[in-house]
């Protein structure tokens, strides 16, 4: 597909687990603590090559975040990680406050995000937490698509100033980066060329993205542009913006609530910059649920197919004139929720 | 393996201890058949606490209607660690809240049987949504403040804890609060099985001495073997005198136990505290609660 190939399906929690090793042989400051769930996040990878750089915190998400601050004005550069449903919102104040005020070196690893945790429910399905965290000053927000960009970007958020967000999930997702495809924080990468639309994607929606250009190519012959957001803060206006002119309608696709996340990103940039019809796949405010991962994505609209049909109406909008060019009356049909 | 479950029901009543014993025997023969079918959950858990929560919901403690749910007069049970609800799944089915033929349903797409209690889901029975540990405590705080001053009634309010759980700082703030408002009529449970997931509490991140915090923060604290059926009982007496008697002090029961009780291969096991018997570990462990 496009020269991606699958390569095979890993959790992206394994590539934060092994850069966090990588990092921690290369820098000796590097420290990392540890919420109950070590084995659940790959910070047991750590736990047994560093034991005397790794601390058990227990279920205490506020307490070690805030650690974590004190570590890190000690010249440490200390991550923590936890579930996501946990590391982002049981310790939101501590995040802003502590971490972002202070403008210091703790990362955080947000584990089995999104919908995809399955059968454990609504309460362990963070949906919610990127809407958050990208309001907050200093923070950097990472959401890799698949195990080889996990793994590069919890080394580049160690070698980076600053608090940052590293958003993972639980369940194998195809592979499809190589060490050698281009990763760098705060830089979207085009992973397929097109003027016709394009389809802006985080996290494995990424593979979805890729699926659904090949079957608009296929189907339709209309040539889709895939761009990879992996860096949802700070956003890459350069390449958005240029989507949104070349192409002039986008998609975006994330494992999270439509509102406030990438999409709401993406939004911001295309409203101020360059106004072209969007439309938002993801989470469309309500809970999740119990269920198996593959049955999850399909019951709550996060595959391919979602973002086919969103393709074509997004292109769909365009062709008919956009708001800017029409009255009120003739556009009222476009409006529906997102 | 082919799964069946019965439909056998239980009254809520005083009873001697070889009774318990049958009851805890079917509930946890309903959390092996049910996690097994959901290939997924926590196993150790809900089958270390069973004897205590046999003895709360079918030991005459507790006032509840499975007719009426929402009975306005009835007391309430929060589970504060909520990832233990195969256990009150269990136990909620065998009081008659709901076909226990549901149980096969637990911790698939569309269930009310969530992986963690969802009170969106409807299930009657059910009192609030927990799964992020340290909140259901708080919860119990409000529901048992709200009946001793608002509304001024005769209802107790029951949570129950893990004891990884209690490493929450805001379990210590709803432990405040609860002796500052002289919460006579909340009775807090901890499981005290000394395994969390990552390995004994005590290596992880120790909470003991766990009797002398909540006695600092003024509880009425009774420690039993949670495993002992006439403890279990004299501690939920103890909790009812507490309650008639007006202490002005919250009831803390420290129940010490075993993760995974009833199965030899789970006992005491911190490994078994978030996963599900397969095939042939769910037929071994059925074998022995007979
Ligand atoms: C706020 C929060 N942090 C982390 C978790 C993940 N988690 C679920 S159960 C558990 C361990 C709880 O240990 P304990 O209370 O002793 O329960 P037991 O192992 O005895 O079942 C953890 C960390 C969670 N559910 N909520």
């Amino acid at each position: 597909m496009f020269g991606y190939e699958l390569l095979g399906k890993k959790p992206t929690r394994h590539g934060f687990g092994k850069g966090l090793v990588e990092l921690g042989e290369k820098y000796d400051n590097v420290v990392v603590l540890g919420g109950d769930i070590t084995g659940s996040v790959m910070t047991s990878f750590f736990k047994e090559r560093f034991p005397e750089r790794f601390f058990s915190i227990g279920v205490a998400e506020q307490n070690a975040t805030t650690i974590a601050v004190g570590l890190a004005l000690s010249g440490k550069i200390a991550f923590f990680s936890s579930y996501s449903a946990f590391a982002a919102f049981r310790n939101a104040d501590q995040l802003r406050i502590s971490v972002c005020y202070n403008n210091v070196n703790v990362k955080i690893g947000g584990g089995h995000s999104g919908i995809t945790v399955g059968p454990d429910g609504a309460t362990h399905q963070s949906l919610e937490e990127l809407s958050f965290l990208r309001t907050l000053p200093n923070m950097t927000l990472i959401v890799p698509c698949d195990y080889e960009e996990a793994r590069k970007a919890t080394i580049a958020i160690g070698e980076m100033f600053g608090p940052a967000y590293i958003r993972f999930g639980r369940s194998a997702v195809p592979m499809f980066t190589k060490e050698d495809t281009p990763f760098e924080i705060g830089k979207a990468q085009v992973l397929v060329d097109g003027n016709e639309v394009a389809i802006i994607a985080a996290g494995l929606l990424v593979w979805e993205a890729l699926i659904a250009a090949e079957e608009l190519r296929k189907r339709k012959g209309i040539k889709a542009r895939v761009i990879n957001s992996a860096t949802i803060k700070p956003i890459d206006i350069k390449t958005i913006t240029d989507a949104a002119i070349e192409c002039g309608c986008i998609v975006t696709a994330e494992e999270h609530q439509v509102h406030g996340g990438l999409g709401g990103a993406v939004a911001e940039v295309v409203t101020k910059n360059f106004p072209v019809p969007i439309e938002f796949v993801g989470v469309k405010d309500s809970f999740g649920g119990s269920g198996e991962p593959e049955e999850l994505m399909e019951k709550f609209g996060l595959t391919w197919k979602e973002i086919y049909a969103s393709a074509l109406k997004a292109i769909e909008r365009r062709d008919k004139g956009f708001i800017g060019y029409r009255k009120i009356s003739q556009v009222e049909s476009y409006f529906d929720n997102l | 393996m082919q799964i069946e479950f019965d439909d056998l029901v239980f009254e809520n009543k005083p009873r001697e201890p070889k009774e318990f014993a049958e009851i805890a025997l079917k509930i946890r023969t309903d959390i092996i058949k049910s996690l097994f079918l959901a290939k997924s959950g926590h196993s150790g858990g809900p089958l270390g606490i069973t004897d205590v929560m046999t003895v709360l919901y079918f030991g005459g403690f507790m006032r509840y209607n499975p007719k009426e749910p929402n009975w306005k007069g009835r007391d309430r049970f929060v589970l504060s660690a909520g990832h233990l609800c195969p256990v009150l799944y269990s136990v909620l089915a065998r009081a008659g809240y709901f076909p226990v033929e549901e149980l096969k349903t637990l911790r698939k797409y569309g269930s009310r049987l969530q992986g963690h209690p969802g009170i969106d889901m409807n299930l009657p029975g059910l009192e609030a949504s927990t799964g992020s540990l340290g909140q259901g405590i708080s919860i119990a705080v409000g529901m048992a403040l709200s009946d001793k001053y608002l509304d001024k009634n005769d209802r107790k309010v029951f949570t129950l804890t893990g004891d990884g759980e209690i490493q929450e700082g805001s379990v210590w703030e709803a432990a405040m609060s609860a002796g500052n408002f002289k919460l006579d009529n909340l009775c807090v449970i901890v499981d005290n099985n000394d395994c969390q997931i990552d390995g004994r509490v005590h290596e992880v991140m120790s909470v003991y001495p766990i009797d002398k915090k909540f006695e600092a923060f003024n509880f009425e604290v009774i420690n039993i073997d949670g495993h002992n059926y006439t403890e279990i009982v004299e501690a939920l007496n103890k909790f009812n005198q507490n309650f008639q008697n007006n202490i002005g002090k919250p009831t803390a029961i420290i129940a010490k136990t075993f993760m995974g009780k009833g199965v030899s291969f789970m006992e005491d096991k911190y490994e078994w505290h978030g996963i599900p018997p397969n095939e042939e570990q769910a037929i071994k462990a059925l074998q022995e609660l007979v």
